[in-house]
């Protein structure tokens, strides 16, 4: 690791001040891929801005149908959130297999989503969902926020306060775990929600997070894993590494799919 | 046999520092005025080095020195070597070519040692490691082994033309083709053994210190033998004299082959240390360990077996190329040759075996042993050939095997080796009786009923342990002889120190070795030390590797312990003036045989040390040596019996059962041997399923985390059903085989078996990832 400059923010907008004073500093919220990339020395930030000990970032909220998770809530918090778990068990099951117990303890929702990996969970989660990521300057659509590999809407200094979103009909989520790193080698979220079906697919897609409007159209007329038999993957836009091809990848989408919808009653 | 002696369950002594974080590794000494290296590694598979500018690197904050290998060949340092010497069937003896510690000219792999820099702390090193500029000229790399071996490949080493180190034989050729023509059915196959990396918990790590005032050297390092290391360092490496060399290797965690050997950076820390005159320390990190530990496996081989109408087996005809990375490690030579081919008759009578091997180089890191060496290839291979011809010939796996079983002992094979003692159906029949086989049937229906596919598949295995009978190795080609020594030092209180040159990195031998003592004489466990790992206090050793500690090592405890028992009885004979002969030793006492007269075992202690009242002429003290050269191999066997269920949207493999049952012979500790063997199956079933280390084809390591190495994890292994059977080894003392390597040797084939089994046919190599095994599927269907 190259040497770096620690701050703890108190507050959010402490942070955004820390951020602009320091341009080639970097947000950390649970360091699970940060720290490890810069051990790596990969990644060499002048300054870490630690999130994790803002307040108003941290907590899950459930209003009614509506929830709330703070940026800087870890995975395990929402794992075992009985509140949540009453009305978006999804969620709650998602969360609960990220990774293992040290990294659902240190990781956060609004790191993983800021950092966008294709093969992380939560991007598919809150695509699925139809969930808002709410940020220090605004809000903005999951269908917006995922962009690509990697990659956000988030603009320079911008950062993750929370996500909100209104509990689904029915949801479910399912991954098959790439046998090394046992990030998702592909995993699927399917939730009916009041805006229609939505299916985000992980850890499969070339460019990252997508949704499968195939899978959503078929579904949104007859909700069983059936109705999604002689629905065709396209492999051409699915990734390839030596753990799956595209071919072994397009199988997963569907059978996983399947799975997510099973699971979700 | 008492509640400590040989056959108990002693909870393991040495764990209550591992478990407590108190054990002391390599990495966790500090000494005054010690510094730090980082080592500046090749980013290419093979490229010549046309320039090495360390002028940046040296002037960086902190930085002690930067050196590199044009130094280090001035100042004498040897090339590494590799310490068998193999010929080839037209007589010439292998072609080694040149490894430097640091590269010269050339590098060869990805993560050759180019230079290293000393510095402070470990991050300024790794800071000006990085500053160092090397200009690389490229050239082309050749990572596979059937490749490297193919016309107008890239050429590696100029003392290897074609790459071909040698193209060696055993057995008979004419006889095995005779058979081969004249059989009722051939079964050819051809088989695939992945490349595999150690990985052991602790990573290499070595501290070199160099004291001017003395010229002397001490070697901090992770070795499984550290006698063997300072041997070499000395009469190869020309790093010091022996007298002048003192290598400790401290608690080790974890070696499975891969710290046997000497690495360039104990040679190259050592000597930095008297260049730059401060103590200097290395350790490796996870990548580097990816990047550089001699890796295992990577066979590629064409079988045939011939069987006559009987369904015996006639012959068997190997050609096996084998990879042996970009320089030839310490053992290399004999893991393809002498500790593979010689396994290949298993548990069968084979009247005529013919192998032959070609080992090669390629742009990958070296390979050497790793777990099994040699002889997980050769169960692989028999093992996955027996099921394959069992389908074709349309009887079941276990007549086959029955069919062709050695069943008289002692058994000479046709190649080298001499089975002196072995059961192999009543390890069959437990294993088939523990899995019920015959259940079988239903309970693959019941997994139809619930569209799983389910496979059940069994291996024989054999192997050969207690490296080994000096002469004989000697005549293959051993640069060094396989015993053991040990000394038993018996204090004047009575306490023991058994001094050792078996070397514990996981095994337990603290407490096994120990549980030897502690039967013996009916003395507290407590009272017993096991002193290993220091050239300065251990006389002589060969180490720890082969699962030879048991058999060699404790062989070598026991004629010590014969020694002191003799003298400690002429002692009590004297004291209690009576007759040596009635003296037996029971419970912590000398007693004379029917009588109520006895003499503790501290008194006789003491007795020898006080020197008042010895016998007319006897030396004072208790403390006797001996080196133990064993007669024979000894041959470990079994039968594994796994099975699968598979998801066939999927392609995971869910293993539904794992039955061992194994041979060892006698068994010192039974929860050490236990976990040795569920040890073992699961770097099989790692093996078999999970790990592969791949190159891509510019010789860049793809699999350097474990991000991409996939290592068994716990829900990724059953629970195991073990049982033992015991036909005792008649070669050594204790009648003990060894149980170290037999689960990684035993498992892969009863994996793939099983798998194959439930897919319906034989395609598949290992690992068998759950995206082969539904590749295999599709085109099954």
């Amino acid at each position: 690791m190259y040497a770096t400059s620690y701050h703890r923010a108190s507050s959010v907008e402490d942070a955004v001040k820390l951020k602009s004073a320091n341009e080639e500093g970097k947000y950390l919220s649970g360091g699970m891929t940060l720290i490890a990339t810069m051990k790596q020395r990969l990644a060499a930030p002048s300054d870490l801005i630690d999130l994790r000990h803002i307040p108003t970032l941290r907590g899950i909220s459930v209003d009614g149908r509506k929830v709330t998770i703070g940026a800087a809530t870890p995975h395990a918090d929402v794992a075992a959130s009985r509140e949540l778990a009453a009305i978006c068990p999804a969620i709650c099951k998602l969360a609960g297999h990220i990774g293992d117990p040290h990294v659902r303890h240190m990781g956060t929702i609004g790191g993983s989503i800021a950092n966008n990996d294709p093969a992380a969970d939560y991007p598919a989660g809150l695509l699925g969902l139809g969930a808002t990521i709410v940020t220090d300057r605004r809000s903005i659509s999951a269908d917006d926020f995922f962009t690509g590999l990697f990659e956000t809407a988030l603009d320079e200094g911008e950062m993750v306060t929370s996500v909100t979103f209104d509990a689904p009909e029915k949801a479910g989520y399912a991954k098959f775990n790439n046998p090394a790193s046992r990030f998702a080698m592909t995993g699927v979220f399917v939730a009916k929600t009041a805006g229609g079906v939505r299916v985000a697919v992980t850890g499969a897609g070339s460019s990252g997070v997508f949704r499968h409007q195939g899978f959503e159209q078929m579904l949104a007329s007859n909700w069983s894993p059936d109705a999604l038999a002689n629905v065709a993957v396209d492999a051409s836009n699915l990734m390839s590494d030596m753990h799956a091809n595209a071919e072994y990848r397009a199988n997963l989408v569907k059978v996983m799919a399947k799975r997510a919808v099973a699971s979700a009653g | 046999m008492g509640v400590e002696g040989i056959g108990a369950r002693v909870t393991r002594k040495e764990d209550k520092r591992f478990l407590t974080g108190k054990g002391r590794y390599t990495d966790d000494m500090t000494v005054p005025g010690m510094k730090y290296a980082c080592f500046v590694r090749s980013p290419y598979g093979h490229a010549k080095i046309s320039n090495i500018d360390a002028t940046a690197a040296k002037a960086m904050p902190g930085v002690i020195d930067v050196l590199d290998g044009k130094q280090l060949q001035a100042d004498g340092i040897g090339n590494l070597i590799c310490g068998w010497m193999i010929h080839s069937k037209d007589g010439t003896p292998m072609k080694m070519g040149a490894w430097h510690p640091l590269a010269v000219d050339t590098v060869r792999y990805v993560g050759d040692a180019v230079a290293i820099v000393v510095a402070d702390s470990s991050g300024e090193a790794r800071d000006a490691a990085e500053a160092v500029v090397i200009d690389y000229e490229q050239l082309p790399v050749v990572t596979e082994a059937v490749a490297a071996l193919a016309s107008g490949a890239p050429q590696i080493h100029p003392e290897a033309p074609g790459n071909l180190i040698f193209d060696w034989q055993i057995g008979e050729p004419e006889a095995v083709d005779k058979a081969i023509a004249a059989a009722a059915h051939v079964t050819e196959i051809e088989i695939l053994n992945n490349r595999l990396s150690p990985n052991p918990m602790e990573p290499r790590a070595t501290l070199g210190i160099y004291d001017a005032a003395e010229d002397h050297y001490t070697c901090y390092t992770t070795s499984q033998n550290p006698h063997v290391a300072r041997l070499v360092m000395s009469a190869f490496y020309n790093v010091a004299p022996e007298n002048k060399l003192r290598v400790i290797a401290p608690d080790v965690g974890g070696g499975f082959g891969s710290k046997i050997y000497i690495y360039p950076e104990e040679i190259i820390c050592l000597w930095a240390s008297k260049k730059t005159g401060v103590p200097v320390k290395w350790t490796s990190d996870r990548t580097e360990a990816f990047l550089t530990d001699a890796h295992g496996r990577d066979h590629v081989s064409k079988v045939k077996m011939a069987f006559d109408a009987n369904n015996r087996i006639t012959a068997l005809k190997v050609d096996t190329i084998a990879n042996l990375g970009a320089y030839m490690s310490l053992f290399s030579s004999a893991v393809p040759t002498y500790l593979y081919a010689t396994l290949l008759s298993g548990q069968y009578a084979i009247p005529a075996i013919h192998a032959n091997v070609r080992t090669v180089y390629t742009n990958t890191v070296p390979v050497d042993a790793y777990r099994g060496a040699g002889r997980p290839e050769a169960t692989y291979l028999l093992e996955r050939t027996m099921e394959t011809a069992a389908r074709e010939l349309g009887v079941s796996p276990a007549e086959l095997r029955r069919t062709n079983f050695i069943r008289t002992f002692p058994y000479q094979t046709p190649v080298i080796m001499n089975y002196d003692a072995g059961d192999y159906e009543a390890s069959l029949n437990a294993a088939m009786q523990a899995a019920d086989w015959n259940g079988f049937a239903a309970r693959r229906t019941q997994s139809e009923a619930k569209g799983k596919k389910r496979g059940i598949g069994m291996s024989c295995y054999i192997e050969a342990c207690g490296i080994a009978p000096s002469a004989a190795v000697g005549s293959l080609g051993a640069g060094v002889g396989l015993w053991e020594s040990a000394e038993v030092r018996v204090n004047a209180v009575g306490t023991i120190e058994v001094l050792t040159g078996s070397h514990s990195h996981g095994q337990g031998h603290e407490t096994t070795f120990a549980q030897l003592v502690a039967g013996r004489l009916g003395v507290p466990i407590e009272s017993i030390n096991i002193v290993h790992g220091d050239t300065d206090k251990v006389q002589m050793g060969m180490g720890t590797y082969g699962s030879r500690s048991g058999a060699v090592g404790m062989s070598a405890i026991v004629k010590a312990l014969d020694k002191v028992e003799a003298k400690a009885k002429k002692i009590a004979a004297h004291l209690m003036e009576a007759s040596e002969e009635d003296i037996v030793i029971e419970n912590g006492e000398l007693k004379v045989a029917g009588t109520d007269k006895s003499v503790p075992w501290f008194q006789v202690a003491l007795a020898s040390y006080t020197a008042h009242n010895l016998p007319s002429g006897m030396e004072p003290g208790l403390k006797e040596t001996a080196f133990y050269d064993p007669s024979n191999f000894t041959f470990p066997a079994g039968c594994y019996i796994a099975e699968v269920e598979i998801d066939p949207d999927t392609g995971e493999t869910d293993i539904v059962q794992f039955v061992a049952a194994d041979d060892f012979g006698n068994i010192i500790n039974p929860m050490i041997v236990e976990g040795q063997v569920h040890g073992g199956i699961a770097q099989g079933i790692g093996q078999a399923l999970l790990e592969n280390v791949q190159y891509d084809e510019n010789g860049q390591l793809l699999t350097a985390s474990y991000m991409d190495y996939a290592m068994p994890r716990a829900d990724n292994l059953p629970s195991f059903k073990l049982s033992h059977q015991n036909t005792p080894c008649p070669s050594n003392p204790l009648g003990i085989k060894g149980c170290g390597e037999a689960g990684a040797i035993g498992s892969p084939p009863a994996l793939i078996n099983a798998i194959t089994d439930a897919i319906g046919h034989n395609k598949l190599t290992m690992p068998a990832t759950p995206m082969k095994v539904w590749q295999a599927l599709q085109t099954a269907h």
